[in-house]
């Protein structure tokens, strides 16, 4: 796989002087976000390469970066995987969408969108795919602050009176309490790092 | 599970030695609950990977028609059970609540599976409902992941057990004024609103997972990243510059 991975970033240095990429592992590491249009448009077009295929659009959180991680096969050539990785900072992400080039990517940009909140520039119809609507936050970033499901919160109060559900006084009670001191009721989380 | 024997008002001893002598006595409530446990049909949907059990409950080789509770009904209002048949997440919980009002009494839910019973592995997640039973009341729950066909037939016999120990004069289908109908969450910012409904489930007062696994169970993400920087097993490069 390395000498595999090696082949493609000669190639790719060889086509485009002075682009910025280093090899993690057995993937490729963009440097600048922004090349991420011209070289899936050379490697899909090549001879060399032909890789027709984009199998996966995914995204990772890495606390310091967000990274978007693109697995690419060629059916011509019957190799694969070839993996591509683009870094972004966590503020203002935003990534160039392949979906203009592979339209494998349209719904595996926006499911990436909804989890992670990664904005694909140039992506057609770039919503929320799994959750609805409304939904605020982006659940699979590690700074999601996850709601706690046993203890209600005013608004919980509020609509279960509205639709006619008598609600205990000690919930009443500990929901007034928690917006008056204007929290939200969450998920504790560990002070310590987890162990593997 | 609560149910009780239903007492009939005759002697079952007494009853049994009549019919050796083909004398057959019987009460309203035998022959109504005989009915009804008989022929339970249960509402045809699945939610993820417990209605492939509930299918193969269906087929030939564990055949639940061996029950009465074949005939699958694509409609909420023919159906009198409703078995809930997989990981209730909060996008899909309204529609499942939704659907419980919308079939006729009497009717019953067995939660199947641990997703449904309590979120099973997917409890600490942001996107499952821990367990259908914090919007509507359920009459069996069957644990398991997932639970074997025979459990599924199992549970109908603890169901049809129930049906057995209700009486038709207090029945509460019967009663003036019922209004089992349960408020549909609604989805909001973080999660579903509200998050239970008080009149039905409440948060129990102490922790049973801390107390079953003897220490709590916090979940959190980690904060360390891994480390892809250096090359673990790759040869030196020849190119001096790739892998640093």
């Amino acid at each position: 796989m390395p000498s595999m991975i090696n082949s493609l970033k000669d190639a790719l240095e060889k086509k485009f002087p002075g682009i910025k990429l280093r090899i993690l592992r057995d993937s490729l590491l963009l440097e600048d976000p922004q090349d991420l249009t011209r070289v899936a448009q050379h490697v899909k077009e090549s001879p060399a390469f032909r890789l027709d295929y984009l199998s996966s659009v995914t995204a990772s959180d890495f606390l310091d970066y967000l990274e978007t991680i693109y697995h690419f096969y060629s059916m011509e050539k019957k190799s694969g995987p070839w993996v591509l990785r683009v870094r972004v900072p966590r503020e203002n992400a935003r990534v160039p969408s392949l979906t203009p080039l592979y339209q494998s990517a349209e719904l595996q940009e926006r499911e990436a969108y909804d989890l992670f909140g990664i904005l694909y520039e140039g992506h057609p119809d770039l919503r929320r795919l799994f959750l609805w609507e409304g939904f605020e936050g982006h659940p699979l970033l590690k700074n999601y602050e996850q709601e706690n499901a046993d203890t209600l919160e005013a608004r919980d109060v509020e609509w279960l009176e509205a639709h006619g559900v008598k609600v205990p006084e000690t919930m009443k009670k500990n929901a007034a309490e928690l917006k008056a001191s204007g929290k939200r009721a969450l998920v504790e989380k560990p002070t310590e790092p987890r162990q593997a | 599970m609560k149910y009780t024997e239903n007492n009939s008002t005759i002697d079952p001893s007494l009853r049994d030695e009549m019919t050796k002598q083909n004398v057959f006595v019987t009460t309203l409530d035998f022959i109504y609950n005989w009915g009804r446990r008989s022929s339970i049909w249960p509402m045809q949907f699945g939610l993820a990977c417990c209605a492939i059990e509930m299918i193969a409950a269906a087929a030939a080789r564990y055949d639940i028609a061996r029950f009465g509770a074949e005939l699958f009904r694509a409609s909420p209002r023919q159906a009198d059970l409703m078995i809930v048949a997989g990981t209730v997440t909060k996008k899909m919980a309204p529609n499942v609540v939704r659907l419980f009002n919308q079939m006729a009494e009497p009717k019953y839910v067995i939660a199947m599976g641990a997703c449904a019973v309590s979120g099973g592995p997917f409890a600490d997640g942001y996107n499952v409902l821990r367990g259908i039973d914090r919007f509507i009341p359920v009459d069996v729950y069957i644990p398991g992941c997932p639970p074997r066909p025979e459990v599924l037939l199992h549970g109908l016999m603890q169901l049809q057990k129930k049906i057995d120990s209700q009486s038709i004069q207090k029945a509460e289908w019967y009663q003036k004024g019922l209004k089992r109908e349960f408020p549909i969450p609604e989805l909001g910012p973080h999660g579903l609103v509200p998050k239970f409904n008080p009149e039905v489930w409440q948060p129990p007062e102490t922790d049973n997972r801390a107390k079953h696994y003897g220490h709590v169970i916090r979940i959190g993400k980690k904060t360390k990243a891994p480390n892809l920087e250096p090359a673990v097993s790759a040869p030196p490069s020849p190119n001096p510059s790739a892998g640093a």
